[in-house]
C-alpha cells in the first residue's frame, strides 16, 4: 500500500467532481465521457461545438499541470500492447451499449442517485475486478 | 459560443481533476483493481470526493429551472435496467481491466503518454463504432 496518495485524491475528486457541477450549470449536460466523445464522431449530432471543446480542455489539461509543475503526469502502462487494444474496443463498445463510463454512470449518475448507474458501477467495477485478478494469476503461472 | 467555452473549460477543470488524483495513470487504476495484490485504495477515495462534490453540488444546481447557457437541463430519461446495460457495463469493465485506462482519462493521456494511449483511442473509437453497427 506505499502507493496510496489520498490527498491528491481527495483534491483531485473535488476537481471532477465539480467539473460534473458546472457542465451541469452552464450547459445543463451530463459529463460522461463516453457520451460526448461520440457525439463529436456522430455527424447526426447537431450539437458538436460544445462537445469538441470539453474533448479539447480535457487533453489541454495535462499539458497545463506539465507547464505550470515542470512535471510530466506519469502514464505508466501494466500490461501488454495486446490488453491496451483489447481493452480500448471493449471499453468504447461497453460504454455505448451500457450508456455510460466511470464518468457518466460512476459520477455523474450515482450522484442523481440513479438505479441504471447504481447497477452499471458495481457490474463494471466487479468485471474489472475480475479481469485485473485474473490477469495477474495468468502472469504469474507464465513467470 | 458561450456554450463552447464553458465546454472548454470544464473539460480542462475535469482533466486537472484526473491528473491531480493521478487517475490518467493506467498504473493506479489496476493498483485499486488488483483486489488481491498489493491493492492501492486511491480510486475510491477520488470517487468519493467526486460524488459527495457532485451529490451536494446537483441538488442545489437542479433546483433551477434552467442552466445558465441553456433552456433546459438535458437529463437522461432512460430507467429501465435491461440486458444492455449489464452487458455494456460488464463488458466495459473487462476493457477498464484489461487497459486500465478508460475514456476520461484515455483522453487527456494522450497529451503526455506517448503513442500507447493513441493506441488506446483509436481501439475505443472502433469500439464505439461497432456498437453502432451491431443489432442489439
Amino acid at each position: 500500500m506505499d502507493s496510496f496518495t489520498p490527498l491528491s485524491a481527495a483534491i483531485g475528486g473535488f476537481l471532477i467532481g465539480a467539473a460534473a457541477v458546472l457542465l451541469m450549470a452552464f450547459n445543463g449536460r451530463i459529463a460522461g465521457v463516453s457520451g460526448i466523445v461520440a457525439g463529436v464522431l456522430s455527424p447526426a449530432a447537431g450539437d458538436w461545438r460544445w462537445r469538441a471543446a470539453f474533448v479539447a480542455g480535457l487533453f489541454a489539461a495535462p499539458l497545463v499541470a506539465w507547464a505550470v509543475s515542470g512535471e510530466r503526469p506519469a502514464i505508466d502502462f501494466v500490461h501488454p500492447l495486446w490488453a491496451i487494444i483489447a481493452g480500448g474496443l471493449l471499453v468504447g463498445f461497453g460504454a455505448r451499449l451500457g450508456g455510460g463510463c466511470t464518468s457518466g454512470h460512476g459520477v455523474c449518475g450515482m450522484a442523481r442517485l440513479s438505479k441504471r448507474s447504481v447497477v452499471a458501477t458495481a457490474t463494471f467495477m466487479a468485471t474489472a475486478i475480475a479481469t485485473v485478478t485474473i490477469l495477474n494469476a495468468a502472469t504469474a503461472t507464465v513467470q | 459560443m458561450k456554450q463552447t467555452l464553458a465546454a472548454f473549460a470544464v473539460g480542462l477543470v475535469f482533466g486537472l481533476g484526473l491528473v491531480t488524483s493521478q487517475m490518467i495513470n493506467p498504473a493506479k487504476i489496476i493498483g485499486f483493481l488488483n483486489v488481491a495484490g498489493d491493492w492501492d485504495p486511491t480510486l475510491a477515495v477520488v470517487m468519493a470526493s467526486a460524488l459527495a462534490t457532485s451529490f451536494i453540488g446537483y441538488r442545489l444546481v437542479l433546483a433551477r429551472h434552467a442552466p445558465l447557457l441553456d433552456e433546459a437541463f438535458h437529463l437522461p430519461a432512460n430507467t429501465r435496467i435491461d440486458r444492455k446495460l449489464i452487458i455494456g457495463a460488464g463488458v466495459f469493465g473487462i476493457g477498464w481491466g484489461l487497459s486500465g485506462l478508460c475514456p476520461g482519462p484515455g483522453v487527456a493521456a494522450s497529451a503526455v503518454g506517448g503513442a500507447l494511449p493513441f493506441v488506446y483511442l483509436a481501439a475505443m473509437l472502433a469500439g464505439m463504432r461497432a456498437r453502432d453497427l451491431v443489432k442489439l
